[in-house]
């Protein structure tokens, strides 16, 4: 018996140091990144710079390139990744289905789609953006889920009505741009595939308000989340509340990914790749949302700095994530058709 | 785990849709015992277990848990004494043993509680009642289909109830794993005195396993009692419109069902 307890004991804590040491890894390649991000550039600022200005002091040059434009650029690059990094994994993992992450489903251009509207077509800008973009992003959540509610929410038939949407809101997003005649090329790149130039402090403030009420809020459903793996059934005579669960799930990472959508546009298949990048470092056992959150943001802080540095021209963010990405989404539709999937 | 609960349902009347599956059923689970729940298809066995653990609420009557209502009881109270194992749960992928065993230890945490010691310590006494220690770090997509049922059972028995439903435990199991689980179960209710109730298929192995047999037929209760009162010619007849006949079980002194069929009962007629 307490050679069995000591068995369990090992087992678990040889998982949960593996899952530990990915997250510090993790943890440790985005504050690189981050800092990375600041000092190179057009121009190099050594750290003692960098440092000087991140703590608030003035350095001539510095102040402006790395306190205006970078560090607000980079810190948004992390906070939009972790958001989208960590409502993909919440989705894929409630649904469970990697397929169902809300930019392949259609919730990140709804987004996307009525943040254009409102800047646009009503000249919006703001919090009145952020409440257009949140509020059509949950829409389309709802939306989707009651199409595919059929006694029941199956992955599958979700996810395809989810990708109907999707192709859907894009032609809404190109019939805005189009009627938009002074609108520049850049800005309108944003909304379709995201973008991170031209980033202020103003466009900060709202995601990290939004990561910190619903962040720890999505987080504490990491129990539940694990036990709705095992099927509805299971988890319900579990104790699991399954309806109650869904919808602080479903709003919560909805909200994560409208706020971030708003701020820098869908950054393209972050919120999709993340969760299985993460469950192939972690591995099987645990919690894959820290992991996904930060894989997320490495995602979207090194995508930024190639598209910014090191592919010859600029290209905005998304670009560089959907380059990434497409691949792997048409590598698991063959993956799942040979495996006779029903999708 | 020596309390008994009484497990009992009162003029239930359930289904899916407007579709009823059964109609004011009154049944009383005795303590204690193994009850196998038998039928025909669809005859609504699952539906009743589903309702009896609060998964499927019911359109009339009530399951009463102790006197107390199932369907107003918190899920996480009742899911510290009264356990599911459905017929067909999902092991995620990669998933170790231990690591879905204690899964089973939801209801008794809360979202901040850490993992503790008698969480542990659940997870290793499921492991040793079900001879799955062996299999502690094993993934459990590489198990067999009967070690896969006994780390499924390890799952709910972590759960520590005094009582425990189990939807077809031995589908998809071969007859020398089918027999494994029910011995096993069989154990648990001797040495626990864990009340079993289970949904089976295979009348015989119900009749052989079972203190008390229930045998649902047209959207009610057709019989209730020991193997030797429910298991008879005329009740196969009635519940699934098939003639066999009734022998001794030479090995447990049981009901044995013999299936008449349409080919091969010409011997039968002459001999009998």
């Amino acid at each position: 018996m307490s050679a069995t307890v000591d068995l369990v004991v090992r087992t678990r804590v040889h998982q949960s140091r593996r899952r530990r040491t990915v997250i510090a890894v993790l943890g440790a390649l985005v504050l690189a990144a981050v800092a990375t991000s600041l000092m190179v550039g057009q121009r190099f600022y050594p750290p003692a710079d960098v440092l000087a200005v991140v703590l608030g002091e003035q350095v001539p040059g510095a102040s402006f390139t790395v306190g205006r434009l970078r560090l607000p650029r980079a810190v948004l690059a992390m906070l939009v990744g972790l958001c989208f990094g960590v409502g993909g994994v919440t989705f894929q993992t409630m649904l469970r289905n990697p397929l169902a992450s809300p930019d392949v489903i259609g919730i990140s251009v709804g987004a996307s789609a009525a943040a254009a509207f409102a800047i646009v077509s009503l000249s919006l800008s703001g919090a009145a953006v952020e409440v257009f973009a949140i509020v059509a992003g949950l829409g389309v959540a709802l939306l989707i889920y009651l199409l595919s509610y059929r006694g029941g929410v199956a992955g599958t038939r979700l996810v395809l009505i989810g990708i109907g949407m999707a192709a859907m809101l894009t032609s809404v997003i190109n019939w805005i741009l189009d009627g938009a005649g002074n609108w520049d090329l850049q800005q309108a790149l944003r909304w379709l595939t995201g973008s991170l130039n031209g980033v202020a402090w103003s466009d900060v403030v709202p995601v990290l308000c939004a990561g910190v009420v619903l962040g720890p809020v999505l987080l504490a459903q990491t129990r539940r989340l694990a036990t709705m793996q095992l099927g509805d059934d299971a988890a319900s005579a579990l104790g699991v509340r399954l309806d109650l669960t869904r919808i602080v799930v479903i709003v919560s990472a909805v909200g994560l990914i409208s706020f971030a959508t708003a701020a820098t546009g869908p950054i393209a298949f972050v919120a999709f790749l993340s969760g299985p990048i993460a469950a192939r470092l972690v591995g099987p056992s645990g919690s894959l949302m820290v992991p996904a959150a930060l894989v997320g943001a490495l995602l979207v802080l090194v995508a930024d700095f190639s598209g910014q540095f090191l592919l010859g021209a600029r290209y905005p963010v998304g670009v560089v994530t959907g380059v990434l990405g497409a691949p792997y989404l048409i590598y698991l539709i063959v993956r799942t058709n040979r495996a006779g999937g029903s999708l | 785990m020596t309390t008994t609960h009484a497990l009992a349902v009162e003029e239930l009347t359930i289904g899916y849709g407007d579709r009823a599956v059964i109609t004011s059923l009154d049944l009383v689970i005795p303590p204690g015992e193994i009850t196998a729940i038998v039928g025909a298809n669809a005859c609504g066995k699952s539906t009743l277990l589903r309702s009896m653990s609060r998964l499927l609420a019911p359109k009339a009557g009530r399951v009463l848990l102790d006197g107390k209502l199932v369907h107003r009881t918190p899920a996480k109270e009742l899911a510290r004494v009264l356990g599911l194992l459905p017929q067909s749960p999902l092991a995620p992928e990669g998933i170790t043993v231990t690591e879905l065993v204690g899964r089973g230890r939801h209801p008794h945490q809360g979202i901040l509680t850490r993992w503790r010691r008698e969480d542990d310590e659940a997870v290793a006494a499921a492991l040793d009642a079900t001879s799955t220690a062996d299999l502690a770090d094993r993934s459990v997509d590489e198990l067999s289909g009967g070690q896969r049922q006994r780390v499924w059972i390890a799952m709910v028995l972590a759960q520590q109830t005094d009582l425990l439903l189990l939807d077809e435990p031995t589908t998809f199991l071969d007859v020398s794993h089918q027999i494994e689980v029910l011995d096993l179960l069989t154990d648990l209710n001797r040495t626990r005195g864990t009340t079993i109730v289970m949904v089976l298929h295979d009348l015989n192995l119900a009749a052989r396993y079972a203190d008390h047999l229930v045998a649902l037929a047209d959207g009610g209760l057709y019989a209730a009692g020991t193997p030797e009162e429910v298991l008879t010619a005329d009740g196969v007849r009635a519940t699934f419109g098939l003639e066999c006949r009734i022998i001794e079980d030479p090995v447990s002194g049981k009901p044995l069902m013999v299936p008449v069929g349409k080919h091969h009962t010409a011997a039968v007629g002459k001999a009998g």
